[in-house]
């Protein structure tokens, strides 16, 4: 079977892999990294995104085999080595923007990358725009939009008025 | 001590581990030596079964069997059960043709299970699964109610002549003519609730484990209600024992009612765990969730309403065709009559109901409760009817509801349809959503949206639910074949920590957080030093899960009882420490005192002194601090508001957009107010896609064509607007908590507001009604079809 390398959280694995392999299915079956989910087979849910060399993306549409060499930073990955959240985790917390949970690590993966791509500011339909590969069942989105936010000023270290001067 | 008690918008406990990727769903969980199922199904909705070939499946790479229905039948495995039996006008009980855990004879719905391949992994079960051979002689299919009753229709199952499975009544017909007869005006309104798809964003999955050491089978399962399933397969289907089986539901990722059922997929990893000796996992496809996941709706309804000449409502009546799918699931006979029907007062004083619901089997996924189960049917039959009422003889919508309401000093009410509400204030839920939608100030944002090309509307719904469920003796009498009781332990430890077992189960709503609340509550436990354990049979007493909004009014009432016994205990060992009588002794903020004394000891000294009894009334007192408690509800709760919903529709692509959206709901005392706040948004959003979005649609020949999230319309962020919620309180009086649960709500009250809305946007084009979901092609034909005549006048 072909072998793939690659940085998972800041670590490195090499790991056998079938040509057919996802890398959802390398990062919950190979890895242990179960925080990635899988909630659809048409690449329409976003429960599974994960960042790959400082993109978002689904990693139910990637083969294991393409991220060869790529840093992967997972859900596990997020928070700080003493437990402390990252502002867009701890937002979410704060602003009630999860129910079930299932639907949360691609969603707070696809916000950070949101977040960081729009540095100038975000409006609350680029949110909810930016949020049309992800779907919750539980929350009607409305506090995702609100978390992410309130995130927005605290990973950018500055208000949103200060950044549109 | 922070405020974390009843009233606290306390974030919530579970949420670092679903934050941080560590939360514990069943898929999450993989057990020594695990093998993987994969299920193969029905591609087609009706066929018999001539032979099935396994012999190339069974020997490809890492299989290690392959099971059909055939294995199960030789070992006397059950079908799966129905948990509630209706009886038809004629007292006849109803059919309850049997439902084979995989297909026996015939398959009756895509998604029918016909074999399961077990093997090393996943990938090549599924490969495997590819070289069953099964020969199928196709036989016509009915996916429709219009087809399922046409005379001739095909029969989904050969001895249910007419394909009926009830055909139900409630209410006093003679009485409800008799008002017809004298009516000063009649309106009448035919309408469809469009069938729905759960979609819980976790797929169902199952590992079945067999312990070849003990004889024991573990099963884990995304379910609602593990005492439930325990009981159901092991008493009905697998005949295991309750003590050699142990089912868990870990972490749940969304319900909505459709993980309350008993699923052949739990039945077929248990059973075959033992055959094959190795645990099995098996984890739906999203696009088995949608043909195999309990769907919801799909009513069939002509409302008519008797008025006297002054708008007032004299006689309702009702009649329902309901689709039960291919099988009767797990619950799935109450829905359309005991969850439907007797809610057809809503927040009328309508004198006289009558209502028939016949429930037809189909060539389709079973129907059970979907999210407000009956409910939202009744509360969108209502206040369409109302809008109706009010199109028809031109009086005001908010006036005629107004008139029509219960009256706040009314209660008790008793309702024609069996139903005693305890608590309400219809007028004050109206008043405040009104001035919260900026009501009175409408007709000029309709004016101002014209401008811009858009067709704006508002809509109102005043609706009522049921919930709480529900008292053993009413719904044994009405034919449920369980209790719907709950229990709670309250285990003191003995440096005062304390665990609440709950038979509830949390699959969202926060339920480690709110139940840890009442603790702070009552016993004066800091939140932190309490935690809340559910899900595994092993470890929780016998409760019946989460359903119905009936964890807090049910669960959380058990869990009132069982820290009364706590605090009752602890008087006795406080008063026999501070020397005092047991009547003189007062529980307050976390201590026991002696009245009118500054004697006290703290509820963890005397849970030391339970657990260490070395100075303790050990002649009277056993020792120990751990209280367990059932409580069998005296009535169903009644939560009940308004819903105001405004739209704008583009005159040219006739999308429409919600732009405002308000709810004001009476649920009873909040606990948490920041989780009902977000247990009503998210209803509301999928009351949204209801009336807007979702409809599962199955073909002529009964395909299943909205099989998949890229044909199944799923509300999504852009879709829906922000959900402004409100509460006004009037509190249950039949339970110490004065809950009436907030679940459902959102999605009962916000269909009819949107459609309403979206009818009163297209009112200059003279439409009266439209069926759910309102879709753009829908809209765009009608303001076509208006157009010409619009400019001709």
């Amino acid at each position: 079977m072909p072998q793939v390398t690659l940085t998972v959280n800041g670590k490195q694995h090499t790991v056998e892999v079938e040509g057919r392999t996802l890398l959802v299915e390398l990062l919950r079956e190979k890895l242990g990294l179960t925080g990635t989910h899988v909630g659809c087979d048409t690449s329409q849910c976003g429960a599974c995104v994960v960042d790959v060399d400082g993109l978002s993306a689904k990693s139910c549409t990637m083969l294991a085999l393409q991220a060869d060499g790529c840093k992967i930073t997972t859900i596990e990955g997020l928070a700080a080595a003493d437990g402390t959240l990252h502002p867009m985790q701890e937002m979410f917390r704060e602003h009630h923007a999860l129910q079930c949970g299932f639907c949360t690590p691609g969603m707070v993966m696809s916000a950070i990358d949101l977040v960081k791509s729009h540095p100038e500011g975000l409006t609350e339909k680029q949110i909810r725009d930016g949020l049309e590969g992800n779907l919750c069942r539980c929350t009607g989105y409305h506090n995702i939009v609100k978390a992410i936010a309130a995130a927005w000023p605290l990973m950018h270290g500055k208000t949103q008025a200060a950044a549109a001067e | 001590m922070p405020f974390e008690g009843i009233g606290a918008s306390v974030r919530r406990k579970e949420d670092v581990r679903f934050l941080s990727g560590h939360g514990n769903y069943t898929d999450d969980i993989n057990r020594p030596g695990q093998v993987h199922a994969f299920i193969k199904r029905a591609d087609r909705p009706h066929a018999r079964i001539n032979g099935i070939n396994t012999a190339a499946a069974a020997k490809a790479p890492g299989v290690l069997a392959v099971f059909t229905g055939a294995d199960m039948a030789k070992e006397e495995i059950g079908g799966l059960p129905c948990g509630w039996q209706i009886h038809s006008k004629d007292g006849s009980p109803m059919a309850e043709p049997p439902h084979p855990v995989i297909a026996v004879g015939k398959v009756r719905h895509v998604g029918d299970p016909v074999a399961v391949v077990i093997a090393e992994t996943r990938q090549a079960a599924k490969d495997a699964a590819e070289l069953l051979e099964i020969d199928y002689t196709d036989l016509p299919a009915v996916s429709t109610l219009k087809q399922a009753v046409a005379p001739g229709a095909p029969l989904v199952h050969d001895d249910v002549p007419g394909n009926v499975c009830y055909d139900w009544h409630i209410g006093d017909k003679a009485l409800v003519d008799a008002a017809f007869a004298k009516a000063a005006k009649v309106v009448k309104l035919d309408l469809t609730n469009n069938r729905l798809i759960p979609n819980a964003m976790e797929p169902r999955a199952a590992v079945g484990e067999w312990d070849t050491s003990s004889g024991d089978y573990t099963l884990y399962t995304t379910s609602q209600n593990p005492h439930v399933i325990r009981l159901l397969m092991g008493a009905f289907v697998l005949h295991i024992p309750e003590n050699k089986l142990r089912v868990v539901a870990p972490d749940v990722g969304g319900g909505f009612g459709s993980k309350i059922y008993h699923y052949a997929e739990e039945a077929i990893v248990t059973w075959a765990s033992a055959k094959v000796r190795r645990p099995i996992k098996w984890t739906a496809e999203r696009n088995e969730s949608f043909m195999s996941d309990a769907h919801g709706r799909d009513h069939v309804s002509t409302a008519e309403m008797a008025l006297d000449a002054d708008g007032n409502f004299l006689a309702l009546r009702v009649s329902t065709l309901a689709n039960m799918g291919a099988y009767l699931s797990t619950f799935a006979p109450c829905v359309p009559t005991y969850l439907y029907a007797t809610l057809l007062a809503g927040v009328y004083q309508t004198p006289v109901i009558y209502a028939e619901v016949k429930a037809m089997f189909t060539n389709t996924v079973p129907v059970d409760a979907y999210r407000g189960a009956g409910r939202p049917e009744a509360s969108y039959l209502l206040e369409r009817l109302v809008d109706a009422i009010a199109h028809d003889t031109g009086m005001d919508r908010v006036a005629l509801r107004r008139k029509n309401f219960i009256p706040a000093d009314a209660f008790p009410y008793q309702t024609p349809v069996a139903l005693q509400y305890d608590s309400g204030n219809y007028t004050a839920t109206l008043d405040a959503a009104l001035q919260a939608a900026d009501f009175a100030g409408f007709e000029s944002r309709r004016a101002a949206a014209r401008s811009r090309g858009k067709l704006r509307g508002i809509g109102v719904s005043t609706y009522l639910e049921a919930c709480g469920i529900a008292p053993s003796a009413v719904v044994g009498s009405l034919g449920a074949r369980a209790g719907l009781y709950e229990v709670a332990n309250i285990r003191m430890h003995p440096t005062g920590s304390v665990t609440v077992f709950t038979g509830t189960h949390s699959h969202g709503q926060g339920h480690e957080t709110t139940l840890a609340q009442l603790v702070v509550d009552q016993l004066g436990v800091p939140l932190d030093q309490v935690e809340v354990v559910h899900g595994d049979t092993a470890k929780i007493p016998f409760g019946m899960g989460t359903y119905g909004s009936r964890s807090l009014a049910v669960g959380g009432t058990a869990m009132v009882k069982a820290m009364d016994k706590v605090i009752a205990k602890g008087k006795k060992i406080a008063a026999h420490l501070l020397e005092a009588s047991v009547e003189d002794i007062e529980f307050k903020d976390g201590k026991f005192s002696v009245a009118g004394t500054d004697k006290q000891k703290t509820l963890t000294e005397i849970s030391l002194a339970a657990y260490v009894p070395h100075n303790y009334p050990i002649e009277e007192l056993e020792p120990g601090l751990d209280e367990t408690a059932f409580y069998d509800p005296k009535n169903f709760t009644f939560p009940g508001g308004c819903h105001v919903c405004e739209v704008e529709i583009d005159m040219d692509t006739g999308v429409p957009s919600v732009v405002n959206f308000v709810a004001v709901d009476d649920v009873g005392r909040v606990v948490n107010p920041m989780i009902v706040e977000g247990q009503v948004q998210g209803g509301v959003a999928q009351g949204i896609g209801q009336a807007l979005l979702e409809n599962a649609v199955y073909d002529e020949a009964g395909q299943l064509i909205s099989g998949s999230f890229m044909d199944y319309t799923m509300p999504r962020a852009d879709n829906l607007p922000n959900i402004t919620v409100g509460t006004e309180i009037t509190l249950c009086t039949h339970n110490p908590l004065g809950v009436k649960g907030c679940g459902e709500v959102g999605a009962i009250g916000s269909p009819p507001a949107v459609m309403n809305a979206v009818i009163d946007a297209l009112k200059e084009y003279g439409v009266r009604h439209i069926d759910m979901p309102a879709t753009p092609q829908k809209l765009w034909s009608i303001i076509q079809a208006g157009a010409p005549r619009m400019a001709a006048e």
